[in-house]
């Protein structure tokens, strides 16, 4: 057995060597096509020698013999699986304020799954009968407007896929010490899905915007009247009322029967259960967009309307709670996303940022969407520090921790978007590191 | 189509996308008259538009706070087990921890109405009356130092109060 993994390693090893692309073991993923050929190689010589015989003898398992479960009206993960769930963060003493969140470490691709997409609300999820819905534009409007689902789900349709990440979304991260918790427990206030709707400009258009008005206050029908003012000029560019969540209709915690999605802009924007949009001059200074979601720089002051999402990733594995098997041969996989626009590249560094390498963009890379990344590792067993670092298409870097902290304190809990660090000890275990 | 043509055709679909350019739909939208939406409209601009009639005094919301609100924020607005509504006031420069309320924090007062109107007592929200509701807003800011005793907030005098913290907000801008 150790002999065995011994010379594999090291076919491995003399294969990979002229691949290198940065420090500590990150390689060209080009080498799996040229090991590819050393294997087809191996299969042939392998006829004249006996193989190696690893794997215990396979068996007839009880579902290859008798007939399986029923069809079902709506299927659910197998009941192996049950550990890919949300974990809930509710307010201490309340069940319906709080969060909810996506467990990014134990998904792959870039969608996801509605029953897995986070949570947060402020009253509670209310149970809406879709008849009686109403959505309402008024304010500064030439005729003001009353929509049943009914009439928008007669509109011509539009799909957008994109993230949605909770400004308080990394909060924890501001602390001094690095937190030891999951990427679902310090970064799963995010998720992305293919939302479809109408379009609100066409909206806007038939009821007629007032030259005068500038913003619009977004509310929702859950007993706290959600409210943001989102300025005219984005809800005329790309937001959508949207009916549909990955093709099926919204789900009621994700705002059914109709929500708001304002590509790029920071969760709360996308105002759930929408019920209302009055146009007006000047946004309406609503207790969350004053009191909460405003960051308090140094000197005092704090920005307000810090609308965009800004570019960030995260490597979701290896990460703290998935250990390292063994050495050898690993894929490291994460996300990365702005609300600016597309991800150009992303890098990773296996030694805490001294070198960089650029990881492979899954396609299609999307406008203010998740990217998956890839980046083929050798790790040699030995410590390492592991980073990802994201740059879009506007030219935004994901900064490092000191220079977020630089720049506008660590007195807030909103748009932490730095470089998170994971250390791999020896023993492979993967923990959070200020690096 | 000439590759010519693709781009060009290409090229005016995103300017149609993006200057919002509203494109042909049934427009199935039903007429309202604003009396109608009258019950909805409850958002209260920091100008005061949108602020009801009705008015209130800091000692009249005492025992209003006293019975809906101190369970949930503490007498007088202490805070514990939610939000405190009182104190903080110029905690925010560091580098001390910045403790943000009503009184510290909150541009607008106007904002406090708007909010209690919307979302407050949590468990029974829109329940308060207008008189209700100023009375409130006057005992909260008493209690903060913003306004005395007896004075009367009501339409007229509410967005004429001037928070601490008026001039503490900066519009974000790329870069900052
Ligand atoms: C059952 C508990 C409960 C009661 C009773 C209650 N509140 Fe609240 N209050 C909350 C919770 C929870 C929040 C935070 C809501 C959120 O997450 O958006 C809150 C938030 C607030 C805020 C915003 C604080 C800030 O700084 O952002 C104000 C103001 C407020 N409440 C005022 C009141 C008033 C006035 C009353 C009485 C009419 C009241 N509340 C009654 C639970 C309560």
């Amino acid at each position: 057995m150790t002999s065995k993994m011994t010379s594999q390693s090291a076919a491995r090893r003399s294969a990979g060597a002229a691949e290198s692309v940065a420090g500590n073991g990150l390689l060209d993923r080009r080498i799996f096509l040229r090991s590819g050929a050393v294997f087809a190689a191996g299969i042939t010589s392998g006829a004249l020698t006996a193989p190696a015989a690893g794997a215990q003898a396979l068996q007839i398992e009880p579902w290859m013999k008798t007939p399986g479960a029923p069809l079902s009206g709506y299927g659910q993960p197998s009941q192996y699986e049950a550990k890919v769930a949300r974990i809930l963060t509710p307010v201490p003493g309340q069940t319906q304020i709080g969060t909810s969140r996506t467990p990014l470490h134990l998904l792959e691709g870039t969608i996801t799954p509605n029953g897995l997409h986070f949570e947060r609300h402020h009253s509670g999820v209310p149970d809406i009968n879709p008849d009686a819905h109403r959505f309402v534009i008024h304010g500064l409007v030439r005729q003001p407007l009353v929509f049943t689902l009914d009439a928008l789900s007669r509109y011509p349709m539009h799909a957008r896929t994109t993230f949605i990440e909770c400004a308080g979304n990394g909060a924890l991260l501001f602390q001094n010490a690095p937190v030891q918790q999951t990427v679902q427990q310090f970064q799963g206030l995010l998720s992305c899905a293919e939302w479809t709707g109408v379009r609100l400009a066409d909206l806007l258009d038939e009821a007629g915007v007032d030259p005068k008005a500038q913003w619009l206050v977004a509310e929702g029908a859950d007993a706290a009247g959600f409210s943001r003012s989102i300025p005219l000029a984005k809800a005329t560019d790309d937001v959508l009322v949207a009916l549909y969540q990955n093709g099926e209709r919204l789900r009621p915690s994700n705002g059914y029967p109709m929500r708001l999605v304002v590509p790029g802009y920071e969760g709360n924007t996308h105002v759930k259960w929408l019920r209302r949009i009055k146009l007006t001059e000047g946004p309406a200074m609503t207790k969350d967009e004053t009191s909460k979601y405003t960051i308090t720089l140094n000197s005092g002051k704090s920005l307000q309307f810090v609308h965009p999402q800004e570019c960030k990733s995260l490597i979701t594995r290896p990460s703290h709670g998935l250990a390292m098997k063994e050495p050898g041969l690993c894929e490291i996989s994460g996300i990365a996303w702005s609300g600016y626009g597309k991800i150009a590249k992303v890098e990773v560094s296996a030694d805490g940022g001294r070198s960089y390498a650029p990881a492979m963009l899954q396609e299609p890379v999307l406008s203010k969407s998740l990217t998956r990344f890839r980046m083929l590792w050798r790790w040699n067993g030995g410590p390492a520090t592991l980073q990802s670092r994201a740059t879009d298409e506007t030219g935004q870097v994901q900064p490092t921790r000191a220079a977020q902290i630089a720049s506008r304190g660590s007195r807030t809990i909103y748009h932490w978007n730095a470089i998170t660090s994971w250390g791999v000890s020896d023993k492979g275990e993967v923990k959070h590191v200020y690096a | 189509m000439s590759t010519h043509s693709i781009l060009l055709a290409t090229t005016t679909c995103v300017l149609l996308a993006s200057a919002g350019i509203a494109a042909e739909t049934p427009k199935l939208g039903t007429p309202i008259a604003p009396g109608a939406v009258e019950a909805w409209d409850i958002s209260v601009e920091p100008d005061g538009v949108g602020l009801p009639p009705g008015s209130g005094t800091s000692k009249q919301g005492e025992a209003i706070y006293a019975a809906k609100c101190a369970g949930c924020h503490g007498e007088k607005g202490t805070g514990k087990p939610y939000d405190a509504l009182v104190g903080g006031i110029g905690t925010l420069p560091a580098p001390q921890a910045p403790v943000r309320t009503v009184g510290s924090y909150w541009p607008y007062a106007t904002t406090f109405f708007d909010y209690v109107r919307r979302a407050m007592p949590f468990n029974e929200t829109k329940s308060l009356s207008n008189d209700e509701l100023y009375a409130l807003t006057a005992y909260v800011l008493h209690l903060n130092g913003i306004v005395g005793e007896n004075d009367t907030m009501n339409a007229q005098t509410l967005p004429q109060v001037r928070m601490p913290n008026r001039d503490g907000f900066v519009p974000f801008k790329r870069g900052d």
